[in-house]
């Protein structure tokens, strides 16, 4: 495996090198040496995933990055199950949507760098999933932020765009400062940043007390980069950028970072009941926190983006209880159904002329067929409904937190009904009943050309079947995907002792979320077809629920008044007082006196050899008279 | 006592030969040669170094002494020539490219280039003082005659014999001492010379002592210490710019490499007698360079005081005097070599004819009027600055850490302090290129080939190694 695995990262950083350099001779042409970089990788990922499924595991060093006195990195990879199924992800949905991306960003002017910042995406993804120490975790954890960063600010042009693009950098600061603070301590406590050094030496960091502290705050930077509350707020934002953007940074891979990084730490994770409580808590929190947000959006993207807050905040429940494989499953199958959703939510805007309000959508299910047909797969997924693959993901996660505490277990299937209703909302406002697009729009509506449906197609059929890979031994399936990814959390697994549910139980949890899903879509049914219960006048009626759901908790407007003004007002006073009072004058200060210094040295540089030749002899006295009289 | 060579011998001096050979040659050939033949003496002398590089290789894994003690072949000889070589070879292109713009005759140059380089590598190679000095002198000569090679110029040949003389002066210091050293020893073998200070340790002999001063003083000339610098910006500023540039890379790495002989290694025992003395010279050469470095408008003088402050951060290296120092100080020569070179070859691009423009007006502007050759000079500057991720950085990180671990918190700070006055009169030339219009409409030549690999180069090696230091690291050591 040695031969061929540094190729993975490397081919997405050529595209993204060549695309960068030479983009403007490209121009078109970028898109297809980014997708043809991916794909390059994604191949090479199944021959890894073909040798890590015979059971041939790679842990080890490309060269030497950094030697600084005893401390030594290299830079080293691991890939092993947990890895492996990321980089499929990462390679194959990343695949898809490249290619869907030739089609919605053609004629863009800044095509090239569109595609040089998501290979290079693709390639900081790929690094943090595949680096075997804490430094290259970090490297790629700041570099999928950067891209993240550049890329919601594509069309920098838009203020809105701009501010977005900030507002998700500042707010993943705070969650990395914590991260790194978790790193710092870990390589203080034990003095490695090897993943397999670490793990074997999990008593010295029980030992030194301080398991606790670094794995929450490395779950504090989990809290930022899978916009968890409450550092959830850049997400919705985050909605800016292009939407294939939205699609593979913002719902399949990058957001899933934080659930990856507590899943390869469950060796950690494992041995702190209070992180593994903070991790199900604020899981289960934002999972139906967002989730009701979701409920009164009118905009496509950010109906879409609070649910992706909202199933990250499952894939938490499920690390977080200790269903690592379970968690991971979800997070597979999430890459597939959201990813879908997003891009065919582009796939509408780009049939509305870049219209984003679901009330002036409607009936466009006869219109665009294929966008809408594989939308309904996405959501029949996400709502749980068997036999698509949401169904089996989020009902594994649901039964281990059944096992953890039966309260979890309600939360999560409270937040399931929810799911379901506002998915539902979604596509009967969008595909169903009487059209309210705007007459001027109406005349452009087409389907989207087969650059951007092939892919919808490819991620419906996955969206549907992704989930027999994982079919639990209760519906008389062997639950390959959970077998697959044993090896990784053998060590977690033996500090915890998970309580089992009985089959019984686990048909009854089963039915009962599968009944909120269907109650969740009847509702919604009712509601926005039927019309039998008019949304406007329920509207009325919790006219404060609904102020404070549509005003996003005030949590923005909290956020403003606690921290920002404080923090601008601080930074006002350091900026006129300390800075260019005190700084700066001491800084102009010596900046002069150095000046005069050179001025009056330079006065000895006279020109004369004379000259040079008596300083020469005197600096030899000076330095003679020091050993004669020592 | 008649002298056995054997082939060994002639192994060990293989590039040292290869180098010589190919500068007598040349230089019969620019006396006698047809007129057309005439400009391809610099190809020719390029020719040379590379086989001469071909020709180290088989240095590489050599453990020893050769010719009765007189020299030493082992990993840091084989770098250094490395190192010598590559400097000769880019400092030959950027002259390639300097023919074109001068009315100067250059025949003799390349050999002269050889024949210091040479010079060079047999200091770098060297096991006795006798070699050592035979090095520095062959290498001094050709640069004293290089220094004034615009003959028609004021400044050239004023600077050539002040070259001279002072280097005459400090020779007689430098050779001073290695009698005395010889006297105390009773051998001119630098193994034996450590012996004897090993043994000597606890009670070290004065005179013996003042030798080593003495030494120091001579060895210090030439990477410009102060107060042994005098000559630095006098000379950079006249001499011809390939010159300059040759000089300041080749010269200083090549009185490094006999510091690290003599003092680091040989003396390496009695560290305690010389390291406070060091120190005092690191820091007066930091603060002197860097601080007069700030009122230049010189884009020659400016490189020449900042030649003396690295000079300075080098010396941090030496005083640390542990295992560390020898890796550290080549690392640092190395990257040093890359910055320095690109830096004189952009500014003998901006330059022109008859080296016109070497005023700091002169960059205003450059970074749309030439975004590239802006931007290659931008780089070298971050990097003599010390900015990461650039190579320079890491140079001084290893050699601060190098005196770091052996406790000298103070010395390092006030190196940092240093590196942060240095910052001002590097970026001064990134803000004339980008933050100000253009003096004049005058365009700036094409940048010629043999320029444009050795800014290539220079940028490439800048990068690399400030990203991968790593695999350099572990040559070194």
């Amino acid at each position: 495996m040695e031969s061929f695995v540094w190729y993975i990262p490397i081919l997405p950083l050529t595209g993204a090198i060549i695309n960068g350099l030479f983009g403007r001779v490209l121009k078109d042409k970028a898109g297809w040496i980014a997708s043809l970089s991916v794909l390059g990788a994604f191949g090479l990922s199944i021959q890894a995933f073909l040798l890590v499924r015979e059971g041939i595991t790679f842990d080890g060093n490309l060269f030497d990055w950094i030697v600084a006195g005893n401390f030594h990195t290299s830079f080293g990879v691991l890939v092993d199950e947990l890895s492996v199924i990321m980089m499929l992800i990462v390679t194959g949905v990343g695949f898809l949507i490249h290619v869907y991306s030739n089609g919605y960003m053609h004629g863009d002017p800044g095509i090239a760098r569109y595609f040089a910042y998501l290979n290079l995406f693709i390639f900081s993804m790929l690094l943090l999933v595949m680096g075997n120490n804490l430094l290259l975790l970090y490297l790629g954890w700041e570099g999928v932020g950067l891209c993240s960063y550049l890329l919601i600010g594509f069309w920098y042009q838009k203020p809105s765009a701009a501010k977005a693009g900030l507002k998700a950098f500042i707010t993943n600061r705070v969650g990395d400062f914590g991260f790194a603070i978790g790193i710092f301590i870990i390589f203080k406590a034990i003095g490695t940043i090897y993943y397999s050094q670490i793990f074997q030496q999990t008593e010295e960091l029980l030992a030194a007390g301080v398991l606790t502290a670094a794995t929450l705050l490395l779950f504090v930077g989990a809290t930022g980069k899978s916009a968890q509350f409450p550092l959830h707020v850049w997400l919705p934002d985050a909605m800016e950028g292009p939407t294939p953007v939205s699609a593979l940074i913002h719902a399949a891979t990058m957001v899933t970072a934080g659930v990856y990084m507590v899943a390869r730490f469950s060796p950690l994770y494992s041995l702190s009941e209070v992180a593994m409580a903070v991790v199900v808590i604020i899981g289960t929190f934002t999972a139906l926190f967002a989730a009701t947000m979701a409920l009164v959006n009118n905009d496509i993207k950010r109906v879409l983006a609070y649910s992706t807050i909202s199933q990250l905040g499952y894939m938490f429940i499920g690390v977080g209880v200790g269903a690592y494989a379970a968690g991971i499953f979800h997070l597979m199958t999430h890459a597939f159904f959201k990813a879908l959703l997003f891009l065919g939510a582009g796939s509408v805007m780009h049939a509305l002329a870049e219209e984003t309000n679901i009330q002036k959508m409607g009936g466009l299910y006869s219109r665009i067929k294929i966008t809408a047909v594989t939308f309904i797969v996405a959501w029949l997924a996400i709502s749980g409904i068997p036999p698509f693959s949401g169904f089996f993901s989020k009902d594994e996660i649901l039964a281990k937190a059944y096992a953890y505490h039966p309260l979890i277990w309600v939360l999560g299937t409270l937040g399931a009904l929810l799911t379901a209703f506002y998915m539902s909302r979604l596509v009967f406002l969008t595909f169903f009943g009487k059209s309210r697009v705007e007459p001027e729009r109406e005349h452009h509506i087409h389907e989207s050309p087969p650059v951007m449906t092939v892919p919808l197609i490819i991620l419906a059929v996955l969206a549907a079947v992704g989930g027999f890979v994982g079919v639990p031994e209760v519906l008389g399936g062997h639950n390959h995907f959970g077998k697959f990814l044993e090896p990784v959390f053998a060590q977690a697994e033996a500090n915890l002792h998970l309580a089992h549910v009985s089959h019984t139980v686990e048909y009854g949890l089963m039915a009962a979320s599968v009944l909120m899903g269907l109650l969740g879509i009847g509702l919604a049914y009712l509601m926005y077809i039927k019309a039998s219960i008019s949304p406007v006048t329920l509207a009325d009626r919790f006219r404060k629920v609904y102020r404070l759901l549509s005003n996003k908790y005030y949590v923005d407007e909290i956020y403003q008044k606690l921290v920002i003004d404080p923090i601008v007002s601080f930074s006002r006073w350091l900026w006129h007082a300390v800075d260019e009072g005190i700084v700066d004058g001491i800084v102009n200060l010596s900046g002069r006196l150095m000046l005069l210094f050179g001025l009056i040295l330079r006065r000895v540089q006279t020109g004369y050899v004379q000259n040079y030749a008596a300083l020469f002899v005197l600096g030899t006295l000076i330095l003679l008279a020091y050993y004669l009289l020592s | 006592m008649p002298i056995a060579i054997g082939t060994t011998d002639l192994i060990s001096i293989l590039p040292i030969a290869i180098v010589s050979l190919f500068g007598v040659y040349l230089l019969l050939q620019s006396v006698f040669a047809p007129r057309m033949n005439r400009i391809l003496i610099p190809y020719l002398g390029i020719l040379g170094v590379g086989l001469a590089v071909v020709g180290n290789f088989f240095l590489i894994g050599m453990e020893g002494t050769a010719f009765e003690g007189m020299v030493r072949v082992d990993r840091l000889t084989v770098v250094l020539n490395f190192l010598f070589l590559i400097t000769a070879a880019l400092s030959l292109l950027i002259t390639i490219s300097y023919h074109e713009g001068e009315h100067v005759e250059f025949l003799e140059f390349t050999p002269l280039v050889l024949f210091s380089t040479a010079g060079m590598m047999v200091m770098g190679s060297a096991e006795s003082l006798m070699t050592i000095f035979l090095g520095l002198e062959t290498m001094s000569i050709a640069l004293y005659v290089m220094a004034g090679f615009r003959r028609t110029n004021r400044h050239s040949l004023e600077a050539a014999l002040k070259y001279f003389l002072l280097g005459a002066f400090a020779t007689g210091f430098l050779l001073y001492g290695m009698a005395l050293t010889y006297g105390m020893v009773g051998s001119t073998n630098l193994t034996q010379i450590a012996q004897y200070f090993t043994q000597n340790a606890l009670d070290v002999p004065l005179v013996a002592l003042m030798g080593l001063a003495l030494i120091i003083i001579g060895f210090g000339f030439k990477v410009a210490l102060v107060p042994f610098h005098m000559w630095t910006p006098d000379v950079y500023q006249g001499s011809p710019l390939p010159v300059t540039a040759y000089m300041a890379v080749g010269a200083k790495a090549a009185g490094f490499a006999a510091i690290l002989r003599v003092i680091s290694l040989s003396a390496f025992s009695i560290a305690f007698q010389w390291s406070e003395i060091l120190w005092v010279l690191a820091v007066l050469t930091m603060t002197v360079g860097n601080v007069v470095a700030l009122v230049q408008d010189n884009i020659k003088r400016m490189l020449a005081y900042s030649s003396i402050a690295h000079a300075g951060y080098i010396l941090v290296g030496v005083v640390a005097s542990n295992d560390q120092t020898v890796p550290s100080v080549v690392f640092y020569l190395i990257v040093y070599l890359f910055m320095n070179l690109g830096a004189f070859a952009v500014a003998t691009m901006v330059a022109g004819q008859n080296e016109r423009r070497v005023n700091i007006q002169y960059y205003r502007g450059l970074g749309y009027t030439q975004p590239l050759l802006a931007l290659a000079m931008a780089v070298f500057m971050f990097s003599l600055a010390g900015f990461p991720p650039t190579a320079g950085f890491i140079g001084k990180f290893y050699i601060f850490s190098a005196a770091l671990q052996s406790g000298y918190v103070w010395l390092v700070i006030l190196g940092v302090i240093n590196s942060l006055i240095s910052v001002y009169y590097y970026l001064n030339v990134v803000v004339a290129m980008y933050m100000q219009q253009p003096v004049d409409e005058k365009k700036i030549a094409p940048v010629l080939p043999g320029v444009g690999v050795v800014i290539l180069v220079a940028v490439l090696g800048i990068v690399y190694l400030g990203i991968f230091p790593g695999t350099m690291l572990s040559v070194l050591r």
